[in-house]
């Protein structure tokens, strides 16, 4: 997206922003909290990680999964080994830059994915994949700027947990897909509005 | 109009306004109905209440809301943390316009069901342009549409809040923490902050609230989230409700594409100071001196 020039500087707002003088301090605060252990931060495990969905279902409707290693790896159940040529995943649509299959996937071993340099991942480890070439938005992500989170800002009082990139990303297309927006307010009196 | 004559021009204007704001301030008196009870109507000002008067305030209030609405609810006093200066910054390059924030902040705000008020308006706006005032809330089409961008917008809690100072009656004030709060039990509906906030972030209680007893939010606070009554100013408090008991706002944990971040900007290691420090952000109509703690930014 192509920034509209900005307004003002970062430097005055900040400065602004962190002076601790104001108009009118208002009645007392509360009780101040201790400095402490901090609450842990987890990151969200995605379920559908190294597990492949089935057109089967089970009572509740929910699409019943087989592990990767079902029928990849060194300890594929051999009645059903993936072998070679054999048709399988027919539904993979690949968009994302003009990567391969192989820039992530490992193709000696189809359950695990690797890196440019070598080294192998687990599908749990996505996002160590991610990070190796979207190294920017990783370190964003880290200091808390791209992804959200959820529970406390305040990790002194509470616990918080973080999305990971494939919560919002599909791996193979991850580019946001376009959603219908929830109903807005019908405010008196502004224009666009009634 | 440059800085100092358009800052000449609001306090001129409040002057002015403070005149007509005495008369006004008098008229509820002469209109009083029967819908304010006695105690409520007699009630002093928040700032001057001592605890043990607030807590029947408090007790009376969770009352009345079980009464009108049929929903058990807590009302609390919740006070700023020592320390602590709330900053929110918004990522213009992530925000796809979804209204989940608008919507988070409609429930958990104890907003009216019938208007869907929210203290959030999403604007569509033209890419390369940045004004406010051309921006459309009425689009209905899905997101988002590749020639626009979004904005949400909410109170700015500006330090130097125009709101607060044309108040005729200091029913609305900045706390310790930068949050802008309204007594509601004080507010006498003048709308005059209204008027005065550039951001058009207030809004005006026109009917009495409808919202089903299912729906209302029961952790509430005094001066955020609990059932207004009609005729009264409120306004985005930051959820003040969570956000003093170090949670994160409901606006924000509903974004879907983790475009805000929110925090104390005086913690050098918190989310927001790395932001301040590390993306170019920017504040809406900074021309008019009113320094808001709601940054802006763009990615890159
Ligand atoms: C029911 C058995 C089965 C399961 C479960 C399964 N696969 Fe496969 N997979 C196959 C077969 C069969 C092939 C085709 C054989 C080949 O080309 O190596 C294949 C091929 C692949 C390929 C290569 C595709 C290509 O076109 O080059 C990848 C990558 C792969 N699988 C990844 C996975 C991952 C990751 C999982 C778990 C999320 C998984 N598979 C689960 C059977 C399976
Ligand atoms: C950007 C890295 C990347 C590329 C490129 C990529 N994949 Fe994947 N793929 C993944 C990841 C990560 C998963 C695990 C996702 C999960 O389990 O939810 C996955 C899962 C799979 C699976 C398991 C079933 C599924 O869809 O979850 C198959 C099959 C697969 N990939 C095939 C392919 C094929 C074929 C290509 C090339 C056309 C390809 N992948 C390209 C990262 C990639
Ligand atoms: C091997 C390198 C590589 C890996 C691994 C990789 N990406 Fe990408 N990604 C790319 C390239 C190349 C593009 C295209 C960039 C462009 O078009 O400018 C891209 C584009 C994207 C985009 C922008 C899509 C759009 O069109 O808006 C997103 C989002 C993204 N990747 C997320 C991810 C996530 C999440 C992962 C981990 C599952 C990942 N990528 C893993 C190389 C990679
Ligand atoms: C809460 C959802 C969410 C999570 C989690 C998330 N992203 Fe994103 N990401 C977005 C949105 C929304 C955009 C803007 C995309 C758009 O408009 O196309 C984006 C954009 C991107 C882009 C494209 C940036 C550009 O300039 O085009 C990349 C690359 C990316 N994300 C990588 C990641 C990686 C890597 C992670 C994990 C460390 C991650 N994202 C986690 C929602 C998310």
């Amino acid at each position: 997206m192509s920034p509209p020039p900005p307004t003002s500087l970062g430097a005055i707002v900040f400065l602004a922003a962190c002076s601790t003088e104001f108009a009118d301090p208002g009645r007392e605060v509360g009780p101040a909290v201790a400095d402490g252990a901090a609450y842990p931060t987890e990151v969200h495990t995605p379920t559908t990680l190294g597990v492949v969905d089935t057109p089967l279902v089970d009572v509740n409707g929910t699409p019943i999964g087989v592990a990767c290693a079902t029928c990849h790896g060194p300890d594929a159940d051999s009645a059903w080994a993936a072998r070679p040529g054999e048709p399988f995943h027919t539904g993979t649509e690949l968009d994302h830059g003009d990567l391969a299959c192989d820039a992530c996937h490992d193709p000696a071993d189809r359950g695990r994915l690797h890196l440019a340099d070598g080294r192998s991942l687990e599908l749990g480890d996505t996002m160590q994949l991610c990070a190796q070439c979207h190294g920017p938005k990783f370190t964003t992500w880290q200091n808390g700027a791209h992804g959200g989170m959820n529970g406390y800002w305040d990790t002194r009082r509470g616990p918080r947990l973080r999305n990971h990139c494939v919560d919002c990303h599909a791996p193979h297309a991850p580019q946001i897909a376009p959603v219908t927006p929830m109903p807005r307010a019908h405010d008196r009196g502004l224009h666009g509005e009634e | 109009m440059d800085d100092t004559s358009r800052r000449d021009a609001l306090k001129v204007g409040g002057a002015t306004l403070g005149a007509a704001a005495f008369a006004r301030a008098l008229a509820p008196l002469t209109e009083w109905e029967p819908t304010t009870s006695v105690d409520a109507f007699l009630q002093r000002h928040y700032k001057e209440l001592d605890p043990a008067e607030l807590g029947t305030i408090l007790r009376r209030l969770e009352d009345e809301t079980l009464e009108d609405y049929g929903a058990s609810v807590s009302i609390e006093d919740v006070r700023p943390t020592p320390g602590v200066r709330f900053g929110y910054a918004l990522n213009l390059s992530v925000c796809i316009g979804c209204r989940r924030c608008a919507e988070a902040c409609h429930q958990e705000n104890n907003h009216d069901r019938p208007s869907h008020q929210s203290y959030i308006r999403v604007l569509e706006i033209d890419k390369g342009s940045i004004d406010l005032e051309k921006g459309r809330t009425d689009y209905d089409h899905a997101v988002p549409r590749g020639d626009k961008f979004y904005m949400p917008v909410q109170c700015h809690q500006c330090d130097n809040a125009p709101c607060v100072k044309v108040c005729p009656v200091e029913a609305t004030w900045k706390e310790a923490d930068g949050i802008v709060v309204v007594d509601y039990n004080w507010c006498i509906g003048c709308r005059y902050c209204e008027a005065a906030c550039p951001y058009h972030a207030r809004r005006f209680n026109w009917e009495k609230p409808e919202i089903p007893a299912e729906e209302v939010n029961p952790d509430q606070a005094y001066l955020s989230n609990r059932v207004r009554p009609a005729g009264v100013m409120e306004k985005c408090t930051f959820c003040l409700h969570r956000t003093r008991k170090g949670k994160l706002p409901a606006c924000l944990e509903a974004c879907p594409t983790g475009a805000r971040v929110f925090g104390n900007v005086l913690d050098p290691d918190s989310e927001i100071r790395w932001v301040l420090e590390n993306k170019r952000v920017f504040v809406l109509k900074e021309d008019l001196g009113t320094r808001p703690r709601f940054f802006y930014y763009f990615d890159g």
